[in-house]
């Protein structure tokens, strides 16, 4: 199927929008009427439902373009969200070998390779580039691997190396995370650059979680959701902005709110890539704004219903304190107190 | 939680012998097509269907991660072992269809290092095949000492020699001139990690020369493939899915939890990794501890066992399982 | 206000003789002189001899501790008048060794920083360094938003000595940086500031 790519900004006039169809596949992040941390990590099976955001091991949506064009331009601005440490190569290649032959099989009207020993041929249709390289020679692409495929790929992709029965964060480009810095984390190993998130340390859930990612295996991905919410449609809240955009969220009112508020799900997948023998850690950033997500009625029940249910320190450290309150009286208007049926999908 | 993943088929392409004691397997997929790709160091678990036991052995991935058409694995028979490699030595023909497991990686090149010392005790030389091809793409610096008894009885060390000069370098026991591993190891560079694997007491006596000379246990490594121990039968109790379980004489329990039909996690096999660890709910006798990954204090406790290599004598064992 | 209990800040030790270590390497500054020095009574003469001392002392220099570290009988002692003039001296030192070579950091977090930094160019994984904080808790501090770095930050908000910014400074350290990490505490709110108060002495 032919994706119609829209053109549409992550930033200034913030014109990006879903369709009703990405809505209506929107990953859904809430179970129940409530949320807790929990490893929920599960079995990336592919190919997954048809038309979901996992049907294929990468998704690649109606936003593509636009969000390649906004990668751009945050590295114009700051080449420091793109890095590899110097023993990471074997890792980027892995990378780059398993994007392109993921593309390709999965949108062939879109992508294809072609490969001759070394030598491959990459085109990618919707940016309008036709590549020639030797694979394992970094100096006949124009940027290293990692970065040359990550510039045609959405979401932030971080290779963590494992060593000393720990994970690594020792590579990444990063350019729609939720408000941390691969600058300053990088080099640090599972438990560091988690540190700063409240109350899982407490419940041992990041221990469970290591040793469970330190045995994915080639060809089993595994996936969990995870969720914030965002003021406009602004894919680079990166701390190194945050006095740029950190103000965005004293503007909310119940007026505006239904428009600015942006639910934000990240599908974070895990990989075994197999030469390097490193993980692969893809983040996918999906916005939805407040008044696209309650033309879905279940969405719109049970939003406000776990906004409500949000311990105190999650709603800090996810920076809701501004708007929270806000968010809930706007949404709940569309409540009307009817159960919910379990599961995340749509009725 | 972890699910066992899908085992692949495969046939047998060739058995070639390649010692008197040693045998090459090659594995082609039945389904055609490309095998996963792996790393330098990884292996595989091989199923062989012995009568009513399924033994599942793990064996280092030899050939090279660039060519995928099909796996290799050496075998060396072991004659008083609990009879898997007895049986790939006598059963297994080419043509036969097996099951191998996708690659896993316990023994992975240090990319951060700035040297790889290779150690090799015989057989010990299989996961440094496929190291090495990656080390020597990567323009990676590496040395490999290979132990062997005798020209005849090592396997590999002329292909090796041949291929990659002086960085690889054979020590004959029977000659008289062994390794001289404290020679060796106070020349490292610094940021050199060591790599061995062989026979238990070489990889003991080598982690003990290293340790005696200042070296970090982040720069050591290491890989046994150690088979389960036989031992008296006995019955075990699996609370969770309310099942009886017997473990006979030549089986593991591991794999006596497997035939039942419960899920339990595992990599290595080799009681090694940590990943099959399994909470014990009741223990009315001896639990015997053969796994390297439990510390002192967790085999006095009593309260983890490592299925994959540790038995059990006495009236009741209960599992959390 | 102040996020703590992060897990990326580092835990530090107590210095001991590896007697196994056939070269060490001591960097120190400050008040770590005395960790070295209570080294002494475990480590046999031996151990001093295969030992160099690279000494930075810093607002130490009245206690005369580097005048006892001379007198331990180290195969070399040199004292250094901050600790970026020490760093080629320490490359050097590192640049020569063999494996079985311990390295040592005892003083300020900012002398640790740097060792540690400069000792994993040498292919040192930081779990092998035997370190130990003595002297003041004063934080070098990245602002995030410039990437400045802030020196000697004894309290929890700090203007960034570059952008000047206002800094609320975390406990997530990074390694690499040899720094912990500051945030703009007032981008919401300009100007309205938590009571600023000195944390880290």
């Amino acid at each position: 199927m032919t994706i119609a790519f829209r053109d549409e900004t992550f930033r200034d006039d913030y014109t990006f929008r879903n369709s009703p169809h990405a809505i209506r596949r929107f990953p859904f992040p809430f179970h129940e009427d409530r949320y807790m941390y929990a490893v929920n990590i599960e079995p990336h099976a592919l190919p997954g439902p048809k038309g979901s955001v996992v049907e294929f091991a990468f998704d690649v949506d109606e936003h593509y373009v636009s969000e390649m064009r906004d990668r751009e331009l945050v590295l114009r601005q700051d080449p420091l969200r793109c890095q590899a440490l110097p023993h990471m190569m074997a890792a980027q290649w892995d990378l780059l070998e398993l994007i392109m032959t993921s593309f390709a099989r999965d949108y062939p009207e879109h992508f294809s390779l072609e490969r001759d020993g070394e030598r491959w041929h990459w085109v990618n249709r919707p940016l309008g580039i036709d590549q020639r390289f030797v694979f394992g020679d970094a100096l006949t692409l124009p940027y290293e691997p990692m970065e040359y495929v990550t510039r045609q790929a959405q979401g932030d992709w971080v290779i963590v190396d494992q060593r000393d029965g720990n994970l690594w964060m020792d590579a990444g480009m990063v350019t729609t995370q939720a408000d941390w810095s691969l600058d300053f984390d990088i080099g640090m190993n599972f438990f560091e650059w988690h540190g700063p998130v409240p109350l899982a340390h407490e419940l041992g859930v990041f221990e469970r979680a290591l040793k469970y990612l330190m045995q994915v295996r080639v060809g089993s991905p595994v996936r969990r959701l995870n969720w914030t919410m965002t003021i406009n449609p602004l894919l680079d809240t990166a701390p190194e902005r945050y006095p740029v955009w950190g103000p965005d969220r004293t503007t909310v009112t119940p007026d505006n709110v239904g428009h600015k508020a942006h639910l934000r799900v990240e599908l974070q997948s895990f990989w075994r890539l197999p030469r390097s023998n490193a993980l692969l850690f893809p983040i996918r950033c999906y916005l939805i704004k407040l008044e696209e997500l309650v033309t879905v009625p279940k969405w719109a029940r049970r939003l406000p219903r776990v906004l409500k249910s949000l311990p105190q320190e999650l709603v800090d450290y996810k920076g809701l304190t501004r708007y929270r309150d806000t968010a809930v009286a706007w949404l709940s208007r569309y409540d009307d107190g009817a159960p919910t049926s379990p599961g995340g999908g749509p009725d | 939680m972890a699910v066992r993943p899908q085992s692949i088929k495969v046939r047998v392409a060739e058995v070639v012998p390649v010692t008197p004691l040693v045998k090459r397997f090659r594995f082609v997929p039945l389904a055609g097509g490309l095998l996963p790709a792996f790393s330098g160091g990884a292996h595989t678990v091989v199923e062989m269907h012995d009568g009513a036991v399924v033994r599942r052995n793990p064996y280092s991935l030899m050939g090279s991660p660039d060519e995928l058409d099909s796996y290799q694995i050496s075998v060396r028979k072991v004659e008083d072992s609990r009879g898997g490699s007895v049986f790939m030595h006598e059963r297994v023909k080419a043509g036969d269809e097996m099951a191998v497991s996708p690659p896993v990686n316990l023994f992975a090149i240090a990319w951060d290092a700035r040297k790889h010392l290779l150690l090799a005790g015989g057989i010990g030389i299989t996961p440094f095949v496929s190291q090495m091809i990656q080390l020597d793409r990567s323009e990676m610096p590496f040395e490999l000492h290979y132990c062997i008894r005798n020209d005849d009885r090592g396997p590999y060390w002329r292909d090796l020699q041949q291929r990659y000069g002086r960085r690889v370098q054979v020590h004959r026991a029977e000659s008289g001139l062994g390794m001289d591993v404290e020679a060796l190891l106070v020349m490292q560079p610094l940021g050199t990690h060591l790599f061995v694997c062989g026979p238990g007491p070489m990889i003991e006596g080598v982690y003990a020369t290293a340790r005696g000379l200042g070296w970090p246990e982040e720069n050591l490594h290491s890989e046994r493939f150690q088979a389960p121990a036989t031992g008296a039968a006995f019955d075990v109790v699996l609370r969770r899915s309310s099942k009886r379980v017997h473990v006979g004489t030549h089986e593991s329990l591991l794999e006596a939890i497997e035939a039942a039909d419960v899920e339990a996690p595992y990599l290595c096999r080799g009681g090694a990794c940590g990943q099959c660890e399994t909470g014990v709910l009741a223990c009315d006798g001896r639990l015997i501890h053969n796994d390297h990954y439990l510390s002192a204090e967790e085999r006095a406790a009593g309260r983890k066992i490592m299925p994959c290599v540790s038995r059990f004598e006495g009236r009741e064992l209960v599992l959390d399982l | 206000m102040l996020v703590s209990g992060i897990k990326s800040r580092p835990v530090y030790g107590t210095l001991a003789p590896n007697e196994q270590a056939r070269l060490n390497i001591v960097f120190a500054d400050g008040e770590g002189a005395l960790a070295v020095l209570a080294m002494k009574p475990a480590a046999p003469t031996a151990f001093w001899a295969r030992t160099h001392v690279i000494y930075v002392a810093g607002g130490s220099a009245p206690q005369g501790h580097f005048a006892k570290l001379q007198a331990l009988g180290t195969h070399s002692c040199h004292e250094a008048p901050t600790i970026a003039s020490a760093l080629p001296r320490l490359k050097a030192l590192l640049g020569a060794a063999r494996m079985g070579t311990q390295l040592y950091l005892a003083g300020t977090e900012p002398l640790m920083g740097e060792g540690m930094r400069v000792a994993g160019e040498y292919g040192i994984r930081h779990q092998s360094i035997r370190t130990e904080h003595r002297g003041s808790l004063a934080r070098r501090v990245q602002c995030v938003h410039c990437k400045g770095i802030t020196e000697s930050v004894t309290t929890n908000i700090v203007p960034c000595a570059h952008c000047g910014l206002h800094l609320l400074v975390r406990d997530h350290y990074s390694r690499r940086v040899g720094a912990f990490q500051g945030v703009n505490i007032d981008a919401e709110a300009p100007g309205q500031l938590p009571k600023v108060e000195e944390v880290f002495k």
